[in-house]
């Protein structure tokens, strides 16, 4: 009795497995491809699906199916119109923007400029708690949908002119304003996402109604899946698949475990510990694609003891940027050596001239005389995967430098931040950025102006803040550029961080699609992505 | 028997309230910035901040921030009300979703250590220093001495993705098949623990005297075995399996994690991530509640194995 029950559960996996490779063998690769098929796609659970509360990777992979935005970037990350017909100004302060009509939401509403306007006005109202509502700080009229007790409901810069066209003004002159619609905090909303005026409708999120390629079927599965298929009446270029499965996944090694199976049709980001094999367990379904991320270590102004920028450019001569990119992320990721990343426009390389060139015995010199401090220590988020790297950077240091340094790992980057905040000694600490539209000004405001909102290492230059306040003001994009290069070469004589690294889309796929392209934000391209019959 | 049981859910009141408390004040205590945390590395908008800090009353700290914070969550606890988590949704939503796939995890886990684990350890205890024996012994030696996180992959990379036996994943509601290999996974500590508990005390129960009688009253030994000497060495391992079970659906983070399977592990892995402190403490209350339930389930089964012990 005993011995059957054994037998039994040792012949169940068998049977089943024969079964499996029964139902396996059926497929026969034909090399065409199939426009009815849908596609599965790893995401991680998004916080939001609503557009002005999104502002992670998963989340704006999803909105990206579901809605279609203003302007979007071509290959050489120029914007140009999608859902617009025209984004116009002739003072860079009124933007005139103008939508292509046929656009309807899935629901069937027709696409107007009150959907715009009504989607803006909501995420840049502070009580509702938008994640994204700085992004609509340089409209006019704010400043008074800020606070606890706003005085408006509704940004006065936001006027229709028709059903197609609405104007925009701007409290100051900016050129880059079109570049900046593509962000996913620009779509419009549907009356139906609303209960009453300003008031965003609770099951909304569940199942939200865009004017986009695709729609939603059924709503987010949480945790588990958000399923979406094609829209028809899409007046766009079609996608050419029938629909698309985002799978939710925690962690990115399961993920990877599906694509090589063939259970899942594109990992978005191979895990580190992957990356050396990927290559052969993937072969030509393991690709590239530049990003737009840059990690730098930074030196917080309230530690006196790297106050001389030769000490700063010392240590930056110290590290060997290419052995780090090469033996710890296996060349994915570039070694940087300019404040901006390479994918912006007016981008310019090894801006920071002689500091980039790695130099062991110069390196030592300068750091004597500038008088550098004889223990350097490196702070870094423990969850991120970076103790490796930083590692690797401290022993550089010891070696090149004769300094003793140690990595030092809090538990996650807001404790840093916490100690950053209370200005605590940390040391150098590790940062990391990833542009919201390809702006060189998406790099040098946030980072390194005086009011920066992610400058938590209190860098101040009144002279760099005067420059890229001028290249945000000027008339053109290129006078723009030219100043915000000025600007960075300021950064360059005063390093008040260490640009290291520039990440890139390091992704894979099953053999069941073709043409998987990843975008500047690490979004899969809904629009050309197809699957192998 | 019955006031016995009463006696011991009241008790469980008592110890669900004092370890909802530990476990709230080390969640306040350990808080950094919350906000900031589910944020990343983002900045983090003034708006934003405002508007979860009033929200969840994170302005309020210090001593008597912690009762208030306690005592509303409480309030609301005792309405039914697990309250919302940092992201927006109903924690109870979240754990409705959660706890079946888990307890179907934990449920084929508990099988195959039954099945397999117990069975063997008996074979094993009858045949002491057997060949047998000998090389269970060698090869829960080995399985005691990997842990998941190494098992885990170790079995999803050869069975999942090399040889193709199993889906390497389980994903959201999985049916059975799927949930087999992670299920093992989950299961083999547990039965290697088991196997030698059983062994053990099987061996131990052959040598009593009350074998050697039934052995000279000229019982067969089918009998002898399955009746009285397995009913007297389960009691220590039934001791084992009911803490094993509160163990498997709350320890599962590394297999839930590795499987992709959204229980209830793979929540409070995320919930200790972005320190969602409302959420970590809804699912531990829950999970608190489960291992009082298995215990007490324990205490019950001891008197139906042995009638000589006795509850008042």
């Amino acid at each position: 009795m005993r011995v059957r029950r054994l037998a039994a559960w040792t012949a169940l996996p068998l049977a089943v497995t024969l079964g499996l490779t029964a139902c396996g063998s059926g497929s026969g690769g034909s090399g065409g491809t199939d426009p009815n098929a849908a596609v599965r796609i790893e995401i991680a659970e998004p916080q939001h699906l609503v557009p002005t509360n999104t502002n992670e990777t998963s989340g704006s992979q999803v909105l990206a199916a579901l809605f279609s935005p203003l302007v979007d970037y071509d290959d050489a990350n120029q914007a140009y119109e999608v859902a617009a017909e025209s984004v116009t100004s002739e003072d860079n302060i009124t933007w005139t923007i103008k939508l292509k009509d046929g656009y309807t939401f899935h629901n069937g509403e027709p696409v107007t400029a009150d959907n715009y306007i009504d989607a803006w006005n909501y995420g840049a109202y502070a009580p509702n708690g938008q994640g994204s509502s700085y992004f609509f700080e340089k409209i006019a009229g704010y400043e008074d949908l800020q606070g606890e007790t706003p005085t408006a409901q509704t940004l006065s810069g936001l006027e229709k002119v028709d059903d197609l066209t609405f104007n925009v003004t701007l409290s100051a002159p900016y050129s880059g304003f079109r570049t900046m619609l593509g962000y996913n905090a620009f779509y419009p909303l549907p009356k139906a996402a609303f209960s009453e005026p300003g008031v965003l409708d609770e099951g909304y999120e569940q199942a939200p109604i865009g004017q986009g390629p695709f729609k939603m079927k059924g709503t987010w599965q949480h945790d588990a899946r958000v399923e979406v298929e094609r829209y028809d009446a899409f007046p766009g270029e079609q996608p050419k698949v029938a629909g698309v499965e985002f799978r939710i996944y925690q962690q990115p090694a399961a993920a990877y475990a599906d694509v090589l199976s063939d259970n899942l049709d594109v990992i978005k980001a191979i895990p580190t510990e992957n990356l050396s094999t990927a290559p052969t367990d993937l072969g030509d379904r393991f690709q590239t694609s530049p990003g737009s991320s840059f990690q730098f270590l930074s030196f917080p102004t309230y530690q006196e003891e790297f106050s001389n920028p030769d000490a700063r450019k010392a240590i930056s001569m110290a590290i060997d940027r290419e052995e780090i990119t090469k033996a710890v992320f296996k060349d994915s990721q570039t070694p940087a050596r300019s404040f901006v990343s390479p994918v912006v426009a007016g981008y310019r390389e090894n801006t920071i001239g002689d500091a980039g060139t790695f130099d062991p015995a110069k390196a030592k010199a300068l750091y004597e005389s500038a008088g550098g401090p004889s223990q350097i220590e490196i702070s870094y988020n423990g969850d991120g995967g970076h103790k490796d790297w930083v590692d690797a950077t401290c022993n550089q240091l010891k070696a090149n430098l004769d300094v003793a340094c140690v990595g030092s790992a809090e538990p996650k980057f807001s404790d840093l931040l916490t100690k950053v905040k209370a200005e605590q000694p940390v040391g150098l600490f590790r940062m990391g950025w990833v542009m919201d539209y390809p702006s060189m000004e998406n790099y040098l405001g946030p980072l390194y102006s005086s009011n920066g909102s992610s400058n938590f290492y209190g860098y101040e230059n009144p002279e760099f803040d005067k420059l890229v306040a001028e290249g945000t003001a000027a008339a053109s994009e290129e006078e723009a550029i030219a100043k915000y290069q000025q600007a960075e070469e300021l950064l360059a004589e005063d390093m008040p961080v260490i640009p290291l690294r520039y990440g890139q889309n390091v992704f894979g796929h099953s053999s069941k699609v073709t043409n998987v392209e990843l975008d500047l934000f690490n979004r899969v391209d809904l629009l050309k992505i197809e699957a192998v019959q | 028997m019955v006031r016995f049981i009463l006696r011991r859910l009241l008790q469980m009141v008592l110890a669900f309230f004092g370890t909802t408390l530990i476990v709230y004040a080390l969640m306040f205590a350990g808080q950094g910035d919350p906000i900031q945390a589910l944020a990343g590395e983002r900045p983090v908008t003034e708006a934003q901040r405002a508007y979860l800090t009033e929200k969840f009353h994170l302005d309020r700290t210090g001593i008597d921030g912690f009762f208030y914070r306690y005592f509303d969550y409480i309030r609301n606890l005792l309405q039914g009300d697990l309250g919302e988590s940092l992201t927006g949704r109903q924690i109870g939503d979240i754990l409705a979703a959660a706890w079946p796939v888990t307890i179907k995890l934990a449920l084929i886990a508990m099988t195959v250590t039954v099945l397999v684990g117990v069975t063997a350890g008996v074979l094993a205890g009858i045949r002491r220093a057997s060949i047998f024996d000998n090389s269970t012994l060698l090869l829960t030696l080995v399985v005691l001495a990997v842990p998941t996180i190494v098992l885990a992959p170790i079995a999803q990379y050869l069975l999942g993705v090399r040889w193709q036996l199993f889906p390497p994943t389980a994903g959201a509601d999985p049916d059975f098949y799927a949930l087999l290999l992670p299920g093992i996974v989950l299961g083999s500590l547990s039965l290697a623990t088991a196997l030698r508990l059983t062994r053990t005390s099987v061996a131990e129960n052959l040598r009593a005297d009350y074998v050697r009688t039934a052995r000279s009253k000229g019982l067969v030994k089918r009998r002898i075995v399955g009746i009285h000497v397995l009913r007297n060495s389960l009691i220590p391992v039934v001791t084992f399996l009911g803490v094993e079970l509160g163990n498997l659906m709350g320890g599962a983070i590394i297999t839930e994690g590795v499987f992709n399977i959204p229980g209830v592990g793979f929540n409070l892995f995320r919930a200790i991530r972005t320190e969602d402190g409302p959420l970590v403490v809804g699912i531990v209350s829950v999970l608190v509640v489960v291992y009082l339930i298995a215990n007490l389930v324990v205490d019950v089964l001891y008197a139906v194995l042995d009638p000589r012990i006795r509850y008042e």
